[in-house]
């Protein structure tokens, strides 16, 4: 198959073998390649994909969003809210005023919660990694389960009809702005082409400065791992035979939001000496989707019992797609 | 005249900074009296209807939602 990373393995190669003079079968050969081709790859995956993704998210505002969603009915809202989720960009310090912005337009809540789980969760920073460092399949996977997920934790969170876990404020704000339509939802400011570009490459930027150095070290740490930790103690500890790996990996992942970028090459040499994939794509989908700072902001709007239910059913969905995983592909 | 009245509307994330630095910029360029208040609150950000942070509000009016503008591109709002 078309590899297009082949540039970026055999430079690696050239450089281990033609100027270090180390043969890549080597302790500190295999960890030099690792290290060579993962860090240009990642950072090049890393800038032109959030480039294109920020560039063309000038065309997705919240209100938009909000727009296509308002009236849809539960299910088809549910997967609906679940795809818009995949291409909107979201930070989670913006996650309540769109949680009280959605719910003030009339979306059901169960569509919001959708849209709340799904949006984190399929970020640029995440599926470049998946992509650059397990392959194509693995983050098609991803995505696939991921928005699965967002739309079956959705729509239970609306079939049990929790409207009376969300703060008492939020409905108040619903009610005294009843007419919201059309006024400010359409004020949307027309961008030229150069101006989208603009704001594509400032994210880009933005996203490269901060996360690149946990990238170097979180590779350098896998390359480590890559050379020298022998293949039967990772399966010892993180493989098939040890039917706590799931849940540790997601209860480890809760901590880690900011630092994705380092943890993933971390996994990816583990996944190399023998740990499943379905505990790496829990473990990715816990550090993205159960961020802490998400939950604490969140709890602004809703009552605890609310946030348990939304904790519990992202747990058990997540540790259930890591066993499923690790079923299906063993 | 009374003061002009800015609100840079973010939750204290590295783009929010960013504006204020920005706003504070354009308010010195033009010589205007003004006063800038960071509201990081989200209910607050919630109840001016802004979904993307940061934000920017001028006397009331959120003049823009979701990017970082540039000290040029604040001074003209600043003006009317």
């Amino acid at each position: 198959m078309f590899d297009p990373f082949y540039p970026f393995d055999w430079l690696a190669t050239q450089i281990v073998t033609r100027l270090l003079g180390l043969s890549v079968e080597s302790h500190l050969g295999a960890s030099l390649h690792f290290f060579l081709y993962d860090v240009p790859k990642v950072l090049t995956l890393l800038i032109v994909i959030s480039f294109i993704v920020g560039t063309f998210q000038s065309f997705l505002q919240p209100e938009n969003v909000r727009h296509w969603l308002e009236g849809k009915r539960t299910f088809g809202g549910n997967i609906l809210a679940a795809m818009v989720g995949i291409i909107t960009p979201f930070c989670s310090c913006s996650a309540v005023p769109l949680f009280i912005g959605f719910l003030e337009a009339g979306i059901p809540l169960g569509v919001t919660f959708s849209y709340l789980m799904s949006a984190p969760m399929v970020n640029e920073v995440a599926v470049v990694l998946l992509w650059g460092l397990f392959g194509l399949k693995i983050t098609l996977l991803y995505i696939g389960f991921g928005v699965g997920l967002a739309i079956a934790a959705g729509y239970i969170i609306g079939l049990l009809k929790l409207e009376k876990w969300v703060e008492p404020f939020v409905w108040e704000l619903q009610k005294s702005r009843q007419e919201i339509s059309e006024e400010d939802a359409v004020e949307l400011e027309h961008l030229t082409w150069k101006q989208r570009f603009q704001q594509g490459w400032y994210q880009s930027s933005q996203i490269v400065q901060s996360v690149w150095l946990y990238v170097v070290v979180g590779i350098a740490i896998g390359a480590g791992i890559h050379g020298y930790v022998p293949t039967t103690l990772v399966t010892q500890l993180a493989g098939r035979d040890n039917p706590f790996a799931v849940p540790i990996a997601v209860i480890l992942g809760v901590p880690l939001y900011a630092n994705i970028a380092g943890v993933m090459p971390i996994t990816e040499a583990l996944v190399n000496k023998g740990m499943p994939l379905g505990t790496v794509l829990a473990f990715t989908m816990a550090v993205t989707a159960l961020s802490l700072p998400e939950m604490v902001i969140l709890k602004k709007v809703l009552r605890p019992q609310l946030l348990a239910v939304f904790i519990g059913l992202m747990t058990f969905g997540i540790i259930s797609i890591g066993y499923l995983f690790n079923a299906i592909l063993a | 005249m009374s003061p002009i009245r800015v609100e840079v509307l973010g939750s204290g994330c590295k783009k929010c900074q960013q504006l204020e630095a920005n706003a504070k910029e354009a308010i010195a360029a033009l010589n205007l009296e003004a006063e800038i208040i960071h509201i990081t609150d989200p209910i607050e950000i919630a109840k001016r209807r802004v979904m993307a942070t940061p934000a920017l509000s001028i006397n009331g009016k959120v003049v823009s939602k979701g990017k970082v503008m540039t000290s040029a591109e604040i001074q003209p709002l600043l003006q009317v």
